[in-house]
């Protein structure tokens, strides 16, 4: 997070909903994204991680809640149309005027600034995004990578308190958009950008965000950094969201957590316990040796340059997978035993949702 | 760097706070709809309030079915000369077919009050032809009378048939040809092929251009009147311009609207289930097979004659005509009244083409603004107008004038409007909104679809208000749509004559009506140059179809590349 701590929120969401009719597009929402903070929102398709930008940007109004940006109220006890929110919007068609060249693009929202300060401002943007060459091109002549940043530079020009990019790096091939993507940030960063960006790529989402909100059905499931998102997943949805996952059924007996694989770790403070839990394993998580008696079998190896997943049955028939540098592999039908690589914290479920202290 | 581009924010003066939000722009799409269909609900309202209580006209039920026999001789000719003709040009290659291909629209823009003069004076007993032929056969020689029933069914399906072609060509060239090779592979002949593949698979286009074509025919009260043909559309209009019986005149035009309506109702259950017909993409079209020798040039022979009927030769004897008058008269090259009769037949034209282009593009970005259920149904109801007839507008347009009248008087002003006694040019423009309102949305409407919500989205939350995103992104983005809307309007306009007819005020007259008053004075030589007037502004709407058509042809597009 670049912005100063504690600094009142650019954006806040407050118990906002959305129905069509009957239907519930999002449920009970907050949010609130610091000054300079980057929030990637992912989430399956309808999860509605794009109602969520529709809403901020005032294309949709909130049934109930209330949206705030830069501490003015949009949304809620009053309305803001979107032509005066100071949202700037990216999508994933870039949506360029197709009549207009990339100067005249970028000036759009310019349209309140004498003619001398626009120019320098549409020059000045255009440097930023390093298409200072191409201002009198038409949005047809430039390449997907080019209308992107012209995108990009249309919705910084007039200066929004927040910018909101739907997918907007999926229209692009593979090779351009890790390319992009960095630029794309670099960018943001550099200007100090709030920004949300919706993606459907776990990576993406993981690695450009200062913070990852996970949706499913309309609700937000979990809104933190991309290490705990990922490393201490709050429910069963998001642990099976961001990355591979097995369940395993648990048990914690005296601050000790064990399952079929043996004592996984010592759950501190949790004395006295004696609960049925899940322990979420992810494939690196897992350190496996080969031992003649061990508690499982290889029964697939997957080599994926770098590392090599293995895939292990246990006696219950459930299968635990696990990373291995790329030196090591154990063919198929190697019996091994399980553990947890040390160190790690592995999370625990009850039910659907992650527990860090006892339940009561 | 943060501060550069935090600084344009404090120019952004904070705009009048807007009361409703987008939900608002509903409202004027519900008052268009409001506007169209107060005339035909006035008419339903009070033909259904004084049933019983006018006399009808005497003879109803031969106006009746005088009507249904000119429908269906009209429908089983626009079949048979256009759904042929299409078959022709679409399956065989024979010499000039690219050419009869787009030329045999052309008829399209003859109207029917104008080839029906030509026609009568060419073949009716004075005519040239029966003339010709007594001379020849040396004084008695007897030539079939066309001044009736059949002779105004000729004369229409002439003018008609483009309708029934243009739709069944496309749906031929919409058909896959795998269908009808599977059919022939199959042991069919190629007469079974097309009677068991392609005539059924073409069936809802078919059923959807006679419906087209039928409209026009309920709409007609002009032409029919030439050959002495009493339809229940010519009813209502003698009732009004001959008596001024309001009463009757509505009733009579519900009768008309039944008529309407029940073109509606057969065309949904001739379609049936089969209405979408080339599911999974557009077909290749029928690959056409090659006519040589004599059959290609019979195949040839057969369109130019179609042509030659319905609009070269008509062009060709209004043109020696108008050259033979300005011989004669070469000092009354121009009749004195031409110019203040086409000054009003363009300006009425412009102001509703203004209106209808003006009209649809404010639907179309007040659907893209509000998107509410409501705004979209009420949408379609503005396009319900040409779907109605001429004399069913004209007669709901003066009844909304006289409940407006009625307001008006209420409110407390003596003498009301004074808008409906002697017709008006305000309610011409009325009932032209009304009609061509349908046509012009249509264009406009297939331009706007191409404008992406992200546009609009973007253009918004740059900070364009809904006006400034309407001027600055959507009607430059859909100006070829609005293009096409306003010429359609324009020429519609120009060759409208019923509507004019009806509505016209006292000495108000435009080249279309004072077409029409010469030829049925008989006044041929004199009707010929202002008809050349609009048959050649109605051939400009048909190269605009004819630059559509070939966009979407796809052995064409295969050809260019």
């Amino acid at each position: 997070m670049s912005g100063p701590v504690g600094a009142p929120p650019i954006l806040d969401l407050d118990g906002v909903s959305k129905a069509y009719g009957a239907v519930l597009a999002t449920r009970d929402l907050h949010l609130t994204a610091s000054p300079g903070e980057l929030l990637t929102v992912i989430g399956p398709s309808g999860c509605g991680k794009s109602t969520l930008l529709r809403l901020v940007a005032g294309l949709e109004r909130p049934s109930t809640g209330t949206v705030a940006i830069d501490g003015e109220v949009v949304a809620g006890p009053r309305w803001v149309p979107p032509e005066r929110r100071r949202v700037g919007l990216v999508f994933q068609d870039h949506a360029l005027f197709p009549h207009l060249d990339v100067a005249r693009n970028i000036a759009f929202g310019l349209d309140r600034m004498a003619k001398a300060e626009r120019r320098n401002r549409v020059r000045e943007v255009l440097d930023l995004v390093r298409l200072g060459g191409l201002a009198k091109r038409y949005p047809h002549e430039l390449s997907g990578g080019e209308q992107q940043r012209v995108a990009l530079a249309r919705a910084l020009a007039p200066g929004p308190a927040v910018v909101l990019l739907d997918e907007p790096f999926s229209s692009l091939d593979e090779t351009l958009r890790a390319q992009v993507r960095a630029d794309t940030v670099a960018v943001l960063r550099s200007t100090g950008t709030t920004a949300v960006l919706v993606t459907h790529d776990q990576t993406e989402a993981l690695s450009v965000g200062d913070r990852v909100v996970v949706m499913n059905h309309g609700v937000i499931e979990q809104c933190d950094s991309p290490v705990r998102v990922f490393e201490s997943p709050a429910t069963r949805f998001v642990a099976s969201f961001m990355g591979d996952a097995v369940f395993l059924p648990a048990h914690v007996h005296d601050a000790l957590l064990s399952s079929e694989i043996g004592v996984v770790s010592a759950v501190p403070g949790w004395a006295g316990c004696d609960v049925d839990v899940e322990v979420v394993l992810r494939p690196h998580e897992v350190a496996i040796t080969p031992v003649a008696d061990g508690i499982g079998h290889v029964v697939d190896v997957e080599y994926h340059g770098a590392f090599v997943l293995h895939t292990v049955r246990l006696r219950s028939e459930r299968l635990v997978q696990s990373w291995q540098p790329h030196s090591v592999r154990h063919p198929v039908g190697t019996r091994v035993d399980v553990s947890v690589v040390p160190g790690v914290t592995p999370t625990l479920l009850v039910g659907n949702t992650a527990v860090t202290e006892p339940p009561s | 760097m943060t501060d550069t581009l935090a600084a344009p924010a404090e120019h952004r003066s904070p705009r009048r706070q807007r009361a409703t939000g987008r939900r608002g722009w509903s409202w004027w799409v519900l008052l268009v709809a409001a506007v169209v269909a107060a005339p035909i609900v006035a008419v339903v309202v009070d033909g259904l309030r004084s049933t019983g209580a006018a006399s009808l006209p005497t003879g109803l039920g031969s106006m009746v079915v005088t009507t249904l026999l000119l429908m269906a001789g009209v429908a089983a000719g626009t079949l048979v000369v256009g759904g042929g003709l299409a078959w022709l040009v679409t399956v065989g290659r024979f010499p000039g077919r690219d050419l009869f291909t787009w030329l045999l629209v052309l008829p399209l823009a003859m109207p029917a009050y104008i080839l029906g003069f030509v026609f009568l004076s060419t073949f009716d007993e004075a005519g040239t032809v029966p003339r010709a032929l007594r001379d020849l056969a040396g004084g008695q020689f007897w030539f079939p009378p066309v001044r009736n029933l059949p002779g105004a069914v000729l004369v229409m399906t002439m003018t008609l048939f483009p309708y029934v072609y243009l739709m069944a060509r496309a749906a031929f060239m919409e058909q896959s040809p795998s269908t009808y090779d599977a059919a022939r592979s199959l042991g069919a002949s190629r007469a079974r092929a097309l009677r068991a593949v392609v005539l059924p698979l073409a069936r809802p286009s078919l059923v959807a251009g006679l419906a087209l074509v039928m409209m026009e025919v309920l709409t007609d009260f002009a032409t029919v009147q030439y050959f002495g043909v009493e339809t229940v559309s010519v009813g209502v209009y003698k009732q009004w311009k001959g008596s001024y019986n309001f009463d009757s005149a509505s009733q009579l035009s519900v009768l008309v609207l039944l008529f309407a309506v029940g073109v509606l109702a057969a065309e949904r259950l001739l379609r049936g289930r089969a209405r979408y017909v080339h599911k999974g993409g557009r077909g290749r079209g029928l690959e056409p097979v090659p006519l040589t020798g004599a059959r290609g040039w019979a195949a040839a022979l057969v369109c130019l004659f179609a042509l030659a009927v319905a609009f070269l030769l008509p062009v060709l004897r209004l043109a020696l005509w108008a050259w033979g008058e300005a011989r004669r008269n070469p000092d009354e090259l121009i009749d004195p009244r031409f110019p203040d009769y086409l000054a009003n037949s363009l300006t009425v034209a412009l102001v509703a083409a203004v209106a209808c282009v003006a009209v649809s593009m404010l639907v179309a970005h007040a659907l893209r603004m509000s998107g509410s259920p409501l705004a979209r149904a009420a949408a379609q109801v503005t396009t319900f107008g040409y779907a109605v007839p001429g004399a069913v507008v004209g007669i709901g347009v003066l009844l909304a004038f006289a409940y407006l009248d009625d307001l008006v008087r209420w409110l407390g002003v003596e003498g009301g409007t004074g808008l409906l006694v002697t017709g008006s040019v305000a309610g011409i423009l009325y009932a032209y909104l009304i009609r061509f309102l349908a046509p012009a949305y249509v264009a406009v409407d297939a331009s706007m679809t191409k404008v992406s919500p992200t546009m609009t989205w973007s253009a918004l939350s740059l900070g364009s208000g809904p006006l400034r995103t309407l001027h600055r992104v959507h009607l430059p983005l859909a100006r070829s749509g609005v293009f096409v809307a306003f010429v359609l309007v324009l020429v519609d306009a120009i060759k409208e004559l019923p509507l004019v007819l009806l509505l016209r005020p006292f000495g108000f007259s435009t080249v279309s009506v004072w077409v029409y008053e010469l030829a049925k004075e008989n006044f041929w030589e004199k009707a010929a140059l202002p008809a050349l007037v609009i048959v050649m502004a109605a051939v400009v709407p048909v190269f605009l179809l004819f630059r559509q058509a070939r966009l979407v042809d796809p052995h064409r597009a295969h050809e260019r590349r």
